[in-house]
């Protein structure tokens, strides 16, 4: 299919399903991990370390995808870490969302003194490098989950800022926002009924990608050793780990790697998927 | 004087928002709990020991006083010493900042040369299955930050078919008398291509990696803009005249359609520039960013500021230069 | 009838099978000026498109012959086609603004495509250039080589446009609505400057325009187009005398300054002129009232 500038315009449902297949389908073994995990994430083995994934020559039966050196089950250890990074995704991702569309809504439509300081704290913080910035902060908090999302909430809430206030000053720039006010809505009722419906496929977009990103935060957090205890499996633990032994025992990287992977894709082409069948303009 | 007024506005803001930066900073890591010279003094150190040492590094002032001192240091290019390493924070952040940088511009080299040859592909064959497939590679490109695809490449590379070097920046054998901490620059100017070959082996993968997301994004703007000149009639004007299309998508429509392209390049290199932190780590490539992380990890409050700052500098220059170079491009800035 | 262009049959039309032209053809006589007439939409644009080869990429011809000084255009390969429309034909484009490349000098746009494709030298191509620029009355034309398009008002840029156009002596320019896109009072100059350069050089000229007004004054014959289709092809003043077709007299007594025949029959060549003057003058005065 085309439209009218020969541009192709694939279907959106095939990658829609499919983001969202893998993403239920994590949820799901994150809910359920005591359920149906093989192995207690934490139990060491020093006699079943770094034993290789079921189809392997040497492969200890009821350990799927392997050990890591200290004998832990990978599997097991992947769906627990699971609840870690969607916890964190979650929560992270909507607060960040929150934070930053307020602010860059407020930035957009006001413009004025709260433009020039919400602008200048932007600035501010596009001068910061986000890991070092991230990296800091966690050792400013101690480690642990709320540190995590705080780091992140702070941290990644210029990028909403920037995205929506552009957008906020284009759409408050139209006619139809004159009219409404002619009409006479308040300004903050115009911002509220008109700005933020036409801004809504953009930051439901940006808080999918976002959601992506905190995961990737998180795991590497965890693989400067920075994120919560190493009582708790996540997977930037493992591939931290995986790293230093990967000519030995490749699995202990590979497997958190592709669930890492497959996760932060999903949440990115979710977000695309639908901001392309939510955009008035699109549809 | 438009234009000297806009540099200078351009200046003050780039000060205030260094000056920023430093305050955010300052406070940040000063509410660290724990004691940065309690963990530099080995156990058993009595509490006199501590305080004297305290004292030493001005941490028995308030806030307000030890930031006006740094800020009075800093003016005269002191940015104090560093704690754990116990040498000035100026040499120190100095000697890294090459390998950094080096390892940006290469990054920055293959994403251009990587994210153009994409777009121009895409727009030779555009409407064919040659573009859908630059789309959805790009797609997936830009979805997955250069730490997963470090890991990725040390995988493919460093594993499965092992030819780069997975970690550090030069093989020590090797690691004879520099000049200066290019390395490099240095070896290619002295013609040491055998040192050159086993850089550019060190460097190859944490370079990719930094390198895919911003090419991504390149082929992605920079299609798109192309797409966009190829309609205007100027376009349609020169087919008219004879033109090949080669000649038509490389001559006539890439001058105009890579200005929009260059803005945009110019904030997502300091993405990337940001992103070497993490990747030097990933690699443990001697840069400023694996440098950063062991600052953070040792409380090595002084150091950490100084390559922040650093940073903040790098980026803010980055920035001036892209919009220097938009200026110089743009004829229409050119002669206004 | 066969002329120095003839298009034969031509069907265009979009990847759906919706036709854009259907079966049209026309012919311009060496060194006459024939005129396209249609309402917008009417697909006259895309005649212009299909003879240069530059038709979008969702439009495609599915059958005719476009010959152009004895070849079939359709019949060649990409590349000779190319070859042969940069050697025989121009294009003077509708909109002046934006068919400048604006990244670029104006010297080099008129000639690196003289000794790129041409192979003239550099000199050569220099001083045609600036012979043109003369020729279309652009005052100081070297300063002119020098400037970027932005800095040059729209008359000066279809000033410059047309010179490029008569810069290699085509046998054939199509001029796709030249005037339309510039100020009634520019659009004066710019039409009298095109028949003047037409007679001086002896070029075939398709005039592709929506103003039955305009094609009064300087074409020899014209073809109405209306939805895709030819509905008549005729000489200028049988044309105006005895138009075939109903759309066409419909067409005729919608243009206001020619409802009176009498005005048709004046000769084109001597007194173009002063008719093109006539007719904006008029046009000013319906504009003020």
């Amino acid at each position: 299919m085309r439209d009218a500038r020969g541009n192709i315009r694939r279907p959106i449902g095939a990658r829609l399903w499919l983001s969202g297949g893998w993403l239920t389908l994590l949820a799901l073994a994150a809910i359920c991990a005591p359920l149906i995990a093989p192995k207690d994430p934490l139990m060491q083995d020093l006699f079943l370390g770094r034993m290789p994934p079921f189809w392997m020559e040497g492969a200890e039966p009821g350990y799927l995808l392997g050990t890591d050196s200290l004998g832990r089950d990978v599997l097991s250890r992947i769906l627990y870490g699971a609840r870690l990074a969607l916890v964190v995704a979650l929560v992270a991702g909507t607060l960040t969302c929150v934070a930053g569309a307020t602010l860059g809504l407020v930035s957009g439509f006001y413009r004025g003194w709260p433009d020039r300081i919400i602008s200048r704290f932007v600035d501010i913080w596009m001068a910061f490098p986000p890991v070092l910035f991230a990296i800091l902060l966690i050792a400013v908090l101690g480690p642990g989950l709320l540190s995590i999302i705080i780091a992140i909430v702070i941290i990644d809430w210029t990028r909403f800022a920037r995205v929506i206030r552009a957008e906020a000053m284009s759409q408050g720039a139209m006619d139809y926002v004159a009219s409404a006010q002619v009409a006479g809505r308040t300004r903050f009722g115009t911002m509220l009924a008109e700005i933020l419906p036409n801004v809504l496929p953009t930051i439901v977009a940006l808080l999918t990608l976002e959601m992506g990103i905190a995961v990737i935060v998180e795991a590497i957090l965890s693989f400067v050793n920075l994120s919560i205890s190493t009582d708790s499996p996540t997977w930037g633990g493992m591939i931290s780990e995986g790293r230093t032994s990967v000519h030995q025992a490749w699995w202990v990287l590979v497997f958190p790697l592709i669930t890492l992977f497959l996760t932060v894709l999903s949440f990115s082409q979710l977000g695309e998927g639908l901001k392309d069948r939510f955009d008035p303009v699109l549809r | 004087m438009t234009l000297l007024r806009k540099f200078l506005l351009r200046l003050i803001t780039t000060a205030v928002t260094l000056f920023g930066v430093a305050v955010i900073v300052f406070i940040v890591i000063r509410v660290v709990p724990g004691n940065p010279i309690a963990m530099m003094l080995p156990p058993g150190a009595t509490d006199a020991d501590i305080a004297r040492l305290q004292a030493q590094y001005g941490f028995d002032k308030s806030i307000f006083e030890q930031f006006l001192i740094w800020l009075g240091g800093v003016m005269q290019g002191d940015f104090g010493q560093s704690i754990s390493l116990r040498q000035p924070v100026s040499s120190l952040v100095l000697g890294r900042l090459p390998a950094t940088l080096e390892l940006s511009v290469v990054a920055l080299m293959i994403a251009v040369v990587m994210g153009g040859a994409l777009a121009l592909l895409g727009t030779l064959y555009r409407g064919t299955r040659t573009e859908g497939a630059v789309d959805i590679s790009a797609g997936m490109a830009l979805s997955i930050p250069d730490f997963l695809w470090g890991l990725v490449l040390i995988l493919l590379f460093g594993v499965l078919w092992p030819v780069f070097h997975i970690s550090g920046r030069i093989s020590p054998a090797l690691n004879t008398d520099f000049a200066t901490n290019f390395y490099l620059f240095e070896a290619i100017l002295r013609l040491k291509f055998d040192v050159v070959a086993d850089l550019i082996a060190h460097m190859f993968m944490p370079a990719l990696a930094l390198a895919i997301p911003l090419a991504a994004i390149i082929a992605q703007l920079l299609k798109q803009s192309l797409k966009e000149t190829m309609h205007l009639d100027y376009v349609t004007l020169a087919r008219t005249k004879g033109y090949n299309e080669n000649h038509i998508i490389t001559r006539e429509a890439l001058p105009n359609a890579i200005l929009p392209t260059l803005t945009l390049v110019g904030v997502q290199f300091t993405f990337l520039i940001g992103g070497t932190v993490i990747i030097e780590r990933l690699f443990s490539y001697e840069g400023l960013g694996n440098m950063a992380i062991d600052a953070v990890i040792n409380r090595d409050l002084p150091l950490i500021q100084g390559i922040v700052i650093l940073f903040a500098l790098l980026f803010t220059l980055v920035n001036l230069v892209v919009d220097m170079l938009y200026a110089v491009l743009n004829p229409r800035l050119r002669h206004a | 009838m066969s002329g120095y262009l003839s298009v034969r049959n031509l069907t265009v039309a979009l990847q759906t099978g919706e036709p854009i032209l259907r079966s049209v053809s026309l012919n311009v006589a060496a060194g006459q000026v024939h005129g396209l007439v249609g309402e917008s939409g009417a697909g006259k644009s895309m005649i212009g498109k299909a003879v240069l080869g530059t038709l979008p990429r969702a439009l495609h011809v599915i059958s005719g012959e476009i010959w152009l000084d004895g070849v079939d255009l359709l019949k060649l390969s990409p590349a000779a086609r190319r070859k042969q429309i940069g050697a025989t034909a121009a294009l003077i484009p509708q909109d002046p603004l934006t068919a400048l490349n604006p990244s670029k000098r104006i010297g080099p746009q008129i000639t690196r495509r003289l000794v790129d494709i041409l192979g003239w030298s550099k000199q050569n191509a220099q001083a045609r250039a600036l012979e043109l620029l003369d020729e279309v009355h652009i005052p100081n034309p070297e300063r002119v080589m020098r400037s970027y398009p932005h800095e040059l008002s729209g008359g000066m840029r279809q000033r410059i446009l047309i010179a490029s156009a008569f810069a290699a002596e085509p046998k054939l320019i199509i001029a796709d609505e030249p005037t339309t896109a510039l100020d009634v009072t520019v659009q004066k100059q710019i039409l009298r400057l095109i028949a003047e350069m037409q007679s001086h050089h002896g070029t075939a000229l398709l005039f592709v325009t929506h103003d039955l007004g305009v094609v009064s004054k300087v074409c020899d014959s014209l073809s109405v187009l209306y939805a895709g289709k030819v509905l008549e092809e005729a000489r200028m003043h049988r044309f105006f005398m005895h138009p075939v077709h109903p759309y066409s007299a419909a067409l005729l007594a919608a243009t206001p300054t020619y409802t009176n025949p009498i005005d048709s029959l004046l000769p084109v060549s001597e007194t173009v002129i002063e008719a093109v003057e006539q007719e904006v003058l008029e046009h000013d005065i319906r504009a003020s009232r």
